[in-house]
C-alpha cells in the first residue's frame, strides 16, 4: 500500500513508526478515519440532493401552467413530503456533518474524533436509514402527509400506504446517528483542542458546530418520541394523537414536532454562518470583525432556538398570550442575527477583498440570509404571518433561509476546504459560472414567490387556476428552477473533472488562518505530526505573518494583544510514534442490524427480533476489539 | 386573493403592519446590501497588492450600538405586533353574526344557528356587520382564509377554534383551506359573498323555504333517492336528509360548484354530477353511472331550487 510521506515543516521522518493509509472498498468500508467518513457523508449527500432536487424540478414543471395535469395531488403530494425530508436530513445535515468530520479535527489540532468507531456507525446508520426510508416509493407511495405530518392526516386512517412508516421509521433512525454524532463532536471540541486552543481561540466554524451539536442533541429525542407515538397510533392503535378519543390530542403532535422543528433551522443554519465566518475573514485578509459577538450571537440563536418553537403554529388558535409570548421571543432572535450580519459586513470594511468563488458564495450567503431574516421578521409579527403562513410567501422565505443560506454557506465550505480535502481547488473560472448561476437560478425560482404568496396562493396544492394572478410568478419561478438546474450540472461537471485529475495543489492555497492550511496536502492519516501550541485565533496566519506584529486574543475585544509579540512556533519536533485506532466492520454490521429492526417494525416483528440480536452481538464484538 | 387589497377590518390593520413591516425592511436591505456591495467594490484587492490591510479585530462600541437598534427595532415591532393581536383577538359584539364552519375533505359547511340555515361551500356575510366564526372539523386539520377580509385560522378535529373581523365592502370574495388536508387540498376552496342585510334577509328567506310540493314529488328528487345521492346530501323539505356530503337546499342560486372550483352553469353542473372526479380529482362523491337523461333531470331539480 502507498506509504505516506507527508510531513511537518520538512522535518525528517522514520516512516515505518507513522500509519499509512490503505486503499480499495474494504478500507473504505472499515474506515475510522474521520477525513474518509466526510467524503462519505459528503458523496452520499449530494446524491441525495440529485433526488431531492429532482422532485423539486418536477413540481415546479407541475406548477409551470395553471390547470396543470402533468401528476395528480396523491403524487404531488408525495413530492413535496419526500423533497423537504430529503433536503433538511439527508443533504443540509449530512453535508453539515462532512464539515464537522473533515474540518473540526484540523481545526483544534487533533488526530481523529474522540469516538472514530462511534463516528463510522454515525454514517452507515445515516446511509442505511436515508436509503431505507426512500425504500418506500417502490412499495405502494412514500410517506404523503407533509414533512410535518400533522395528524390526523398522517394516521393511518388518511394516509394509509406504509410510507409515512418509513417516514416514521426511518427518521426515527437518522435521528440516533445525528444524537450519537452530536455526542461525539462535543466530546471531540470539549477535550480535543491542542494545547493553547482556549475557547476564546476556537475557529468560529468549530464553535458554530459545537452549539449545532448541543441543538442536535437536545432537540431530536423529543421528535424520536414523537415518532415513536404517532407510530404506535398508526400500528397498534393508540390515541395519543387522535382527536375522537379522549386524551388524545393532534395539537400535542405540533408542539412535539416543532419543538424540534424550530431548532433544526438552526441546525441547517448555524453550520453554515460558521463556515462563512472562516471564509470572509480569510479573503479580505483581516481578522473576523467582533469574534467574540459572533460566537455569542451564535450561542444566543442557539439558546432562543429552543423558545420559540410555536411561531410555527400562530395559525393554530393557542389564543392572543401565547401567540404574543412567541412572537416576542421570536423577535428577539433578530438581535444575535443582526449582530452577527453587521459583523460580516464590517469584516469587510477597509479589507484588501479577493473575490474567489468561495468568497462570492460567502457574500452571497450574507446577501441572500438577510432577505431571509427580514422576511422572518414579518412572520414574527402575528396578524401578518396569520396572512401569509401557508401560502408561497413563507416558501420564499424558507429557501431564502435554507438555500440562500445553508446551502450558499456549504457551497462557499466546498470551495473553500475542497483543496484541502481532494489535494486541488475547484476551477476558479467554472465556479465564477457556478455562483452566477446560482444566484440567478435561485433568486427567479424564489424570489417570484413572495408576490405569488403575498397575492394568495397557497403552499402545498398540486394545481392552482388560472385567474388568480398567479401564473406569471410560477412560469417564473418554473424557469428560475431549470437555471438552477444547469448550475448543478455545472458543479457536477466540475466536480467530475477535479476528482478525475491527479494533481496535488499547494497545502495552503488561500493564506488560511486556522491549523488545518498548515498540514501537508494530502492530509497524513494522522492529521498531524506534532500536536499544534496555539498562541492565538488565528494560529497559522500570525505564524506566516511575523510582520503583522499585532497578534489578536478574541477576549480582549478591541484588537488589543495578550498573545507574544514573538510567536513561538507553532510546532515542536514530530512525535515518533502515533497511534491511530484499527479499522473495524463492527459498526456497518450493526448499522445493518439497526435497518434490520426498522424494517421488522414495519412488515414483520420477528425480523426486528433478528435486528437487535445483530446489534447486541455487534455491540460485544466492538467492545472486545483493541483500541 | 392578494392581502394588498384588504376589504375587512382585520385584513386592513394587517396590512398597515405589513406596510410598516416592508418599508423598515427595505431600509434595512438597501442599506446591508449597498453596504456589502459597496465594500466589495472598494475594497477589492487590486492585481499586485499584497499588502496587508489594516488589522482591525472589531469596536465595541459599534458591536454595543448595533445591538442596540435592532433590539430598538423588536421592541417597536414588539409593541406593534401585540396591539394588534388583542384588537383582533377581542371578543365579538352580541350583534355578531355567528356562523359555525365546519371542514371536511374537502368541502366547507356554514351553519348559521341564529337563522336554522345549513349551506355548503359559500358563505354569505353582511356588509359592516361584524362576524363571529366557530371552526370545527371531523376529519383532519383544515385552514380557514378569506384573505381580503382576515388572516387564517386552523380548523382541527377535537377543538372549537373562532374569530371575528368585519366586511368593510360589498362583493365576492376568494377563500380557500391553507392548512394540507389530503388529496384534494388544492380543490377545497371557499366563495364568500359579502351583502347588504336587505339582501342577506332575502337569502336567508330562500335558505329556509322548504322545497314545494311539486318538487318533492318531481322525477328529479325521485332520482336522487333511488341513486342514492339521498346518502350524502340534504334538501329541507323533502326526504333527501343525507347528513354526510353538502347541503343543496337552494342549489339554484349557487354562483358555483364542487367547493368552488367551477362556476354553476348548466353544462357544468351535469358534467359534475356525471362524473365529479373530471372536475375535481380525488373527490370523495363517487360517479354513479348516470344516464344523460337521468344526469339532465336531476340538474333540472336542483336548479329550480331557488
Amino acid at each position: 500500500m502507498a506509504v505516506l510521506t507527508g510531513t511537518h515543516a520538512g522535518a525528517a521522518h522514520a516512516d515505518h513508526a507513522l500509519p499509512t493509509e490503505e486503499y480499495g472498498l474494504w478500507a473504505w468500508i472499515t474506515t475510522v478515519d474521520h477525513k474518509r467518513i466526510a467524503k462519505l457523508y459528503l458523496f452520499t449527500a449530494l446524491f441525495f440532493s440529485l433526488v431531492g432536487g429532482g422532485l423539486a424540478l418536477a413540481m415546479r414543471t407541475q406548477l409551470a401552467v395553471p390547470d396543470n395535469d402533468l401528476m395528480d395531488g396523491g403524487t404531488f403530494n408525495q413530492f413535496f413530503t419526500m423533497h423537504g425530508l430529503i433536503m433538511i436530513f439527508l443533504v443540509i445535515m449530512p453535508i453539515n456533518a462532512a464539515f464537522f468530520n473533515f474540518v473540526i479535527p484540523l481545526q483544534i489540532g487533533a488526530r481523529d474524533v474522540a469516538f472514530p468507531r462511534l463516528n463510522a456507525l454515525s454514517y452507515w446508520i445515516f446511509l442505511f436509514g436515508g436509503l431505507m426510508f426512500n425504500v418506500s416509493w417502490f412499495t405502494g407511495g412514500a410517506a404523503d402527509a407533509g414533512w410535518f405530518a400533522y395528524p390526523p392526516l398522517s394516521d393511518d386512517q388518511y394516509s394509509a400506504s406504509n410510507g409515512m412508516n418509513y417516514y416514521l421509521v426511518g427518521l426515527g433512525i437518522l435521528g440516533t446517528s445525528s444524537i450519537m454524532a452530536g455526542v461525539n463532536f462535543i466530546v471531540t471540541i470539549l477535550n480535543m483542542r491542542a494545547p493553547g486552543m482556549t475557547f476564546t481561540r476556537l475557529p468560529i466554524f468549530t464553535w458554530m458546530s459545537l452549539v449545532t451539536q448541543f441543538l442536535l442533541v437536545f432537540a431530536l429525542p423529543p421528535l424520536t418520541v414523537a415518532f415513536i407515538l404517532l407510530l404506535f397510533d398508526r400500528t397498534v392503535g393508540t390515541t395519543f394523537f387522535q382527536a375522537t378519543e379522549p386524551g388524545g390530542d393532534p395539537i400535542l403532535w405540533q408542539h412535539m414536532f416543532w419543538f424540534f422543528g424550530h431548532p433544526e433551522v438552526y441546525i441547517l443554519i448555524l453550520p453554515a454562518m460558521g463556515m462563512i465566518s472562516d471564509v470572509i475573514p480569510v479573503f479580505a485578509r483581516k481578522p473576523i470583525f467582533g469574534y467574540t459577538a459572533i460566537v455569542f450571537s451564535g450561542i444566543s440563536i442557539g439558546f432562543l432556538g429552543f423558545t420559540v418553537w410555536a411561531h410555527h403554529m400562530f395559525a393554530v388558535g393557542m389564543g392572543p398570550i401565547a401567540n404574543s409570548v412567541f412572537a416576542a421571543l421570536t423577535m428577539l432572535i433578530a438581535i444575535p442575527t443582526g449582530v452577527k450580519v453587521l459583523n460580516w459586513s464590517a469584516t469587510l470594511w477597509k479589507a484588501s477583498i479577493q473575490i474567489t468563488t468561495p468568497m462570492l458564495f460567502a457574500v452571497g450567503f450574507v446577501a441572500m440570509f438577510t432577505i431571509g431574516g427580514l422576511s422572518g421578521m414579518m412572520h414574527a409579527t402575528v396578524p401578518v404571518d396569520q396572512q401569509h403562513t401557508d401560502t408561497y410567501f413563507i416558501v420564499a422565505h424558507f429557501h431564502y433561509v435554507l438555500f440562500g443560506g445553508s446551502v450558499m454557506g456549504i457551497l462557499a465550505g466546498i470551495y473553500y476546504w475542497w483543496p484541502k480535502m481532494f489535494s486541488r481547488p475547484l476551477s476558479e473560472r467554472l465556479g465564477k459560472w457556478h455562483f452566477w448561476l446560482t444566484m440567478i437560478g435561485f433568486n427567479l425560482t424564489f424570489g417570484p414567490m413572495h408576490i405569488s404568496g403575498n397575492d394568495g396562493m397557497p403552499r402545498r396544492v398540486y394545481t392552482y387556476p388560472a385567474d388568480f394572478g398567479w401564473d406569471l410568478w410560477n412560469m417564473l419561478s418554473t424557469i428560475g428552477a431549470y437555471v438552477t438546474l444547469l448550475s448543478a450540472i455545472l458543479f457536477a461537471y466540475m466536480i467530475f473533472k477535479n476528482l478525475m485529475s491527479k494533481e496535488v495543489g499547494d497545502p495552503d492555497p488561500w493564506d488560511g488562518h486556522t491549523l488545518e492550511w498548515s498540514i501537508p496536502t494530502p492530509v497524513p492519516v494522522y492529521n498531524f505530526a506534532a500536536l499544534p501550541r496555539v498562541f492565538s485565533n488565528r494560529p497559522f496566519w500570525d505564524s506566516k505573518h511575523p510582520e503583522a506584529t499585532e497578534i489578536h486574543d478574541a477576549g480582549t475585544g478591541n484588537g488589543h494583544s495578550t498573545a507574544p509579540l514573538e510567536m513561538p512556533p507553532l510546532y515542536g519536533p514530530p512525535d515518533e510514534h502515533i497511534h491511530m485506532p484499527p479499522p473495524s466492520y463492527w459498526p456497518i454490521i450493526l448499522a445493518g442490524g439497526l435497518t434490520l429492526f426498522g424494517f421488522g417494525i414495519i412488515y414483520f416483528l420477528p425480523l426486528a427480533a433478528v435486528g437487535v440480536l445483530v446489534m447486541i452481538g455487534s455491540i460485544f464484538a466492538w467492545a472486545k476489539e483493541p483500541v | 386573493m392578494t392581502i394588498m387589497e384588504p376589504a375587512g377590518d382585520n385584513a386592513r390593520q394587517t396590512l398597515d403592519l405589513f406596510i410598516i413591516l416592508l418599508i423598515g425592511s427595505g431600509i434595512i436591505l438597501v442599506g446591508v446590501e449597498g453596504w456589502i456591495i459597496y465594500a466589495l467594490i472598494a475594497y477589492r484587492r487590486r492585481a499586485g497588492n499584497d499588502g496587508i490591510p489594516p488589522q482591525t479585530h472589531g469596536n465595541n462600541t459599534l458591536e454595543a450600538v448595533w445591538t442596540a437598534i435592532p433590539a430598538a427595532i423588536v421592541i417597536a415591532l414588539a409593541v406593534l405586533t401585540i396591539r394588534t393581536i388583542m384588537v383582533q383577538a377581542a371578543e365579538p359584539g352580541p350583534d355578531a353574526l355567528r356562523v359555525n364552519v365546519h371542514g371536511n375533505q374537502w368541502w366547507w359547511e356554514f351553519e348559521y344557528p341564529e337563522y336554522g340555515v345549513t349551506t355548503a361551500n359559500e358563505i354569505y356575510l353582511v356588509v359592516d356587520r361584524e362576524v363571529a366564526l366557530t371552526l370545527q372539523s371531523d376529519d383532519v386539520i383544515h385552514g380557514f382564509w378569506i384573505p381580503k377580509l382576515s388572516g387564517k385560522m386552523d380548523v382541527v378535529p377535537g377543538r372549537v377554534n373562532g374569530f371575528k373581523f368585519t366586511p368593510e365592502a360589498v362583493g365576492a370574495y376568494e377563500g380557500q383551506c391553507t392548512e394540507f388536508c389530503g388529496w384534494a387540498h388544492a380543490d377545497m376552496r371557499i366563495k364568500t359573498h359579502v351583502v347588504t342585510q336587505e339582501q342577506f334577509d332575502d337569502w336567508v328567506e330562500i335558505q329556509t323555504r322548504d322545497a314545494t310540493a311539486e318538487q318533492q314529488e318531481s322525477e328529479g328528487a325521485r332520482l336522487m333517492v333511488s341513486k342514492t345521492c339521498n346518502a350524502c346530501h340534504a334538501i329541507r323539505g323533502t326526504i333527501i336528509q343525507g347528513q354526510e356530503g353538502p347541503e343543496l337546499t337552494a342549489f339554484g342560486i349557487r354562483t358555483v360548484i364542487g367547493s368552488n372550483i367551477v362556476a354553476n352553469t348548466p353544462e357544468n353542473l351535469r358534467a359534475w354530477i356525471q362524473n365529479p372526479e373530471q372536475i375535481k380529482p380525488g373527490v370523495l362523491m363517487p360517479a354513479l353511472g348516470l344516464t344523460d337523461a337521468e344526469t339532465d333531470t336531476i340538474a333540472t331539480f336542483l336548479e329550480g331550487l331557488r
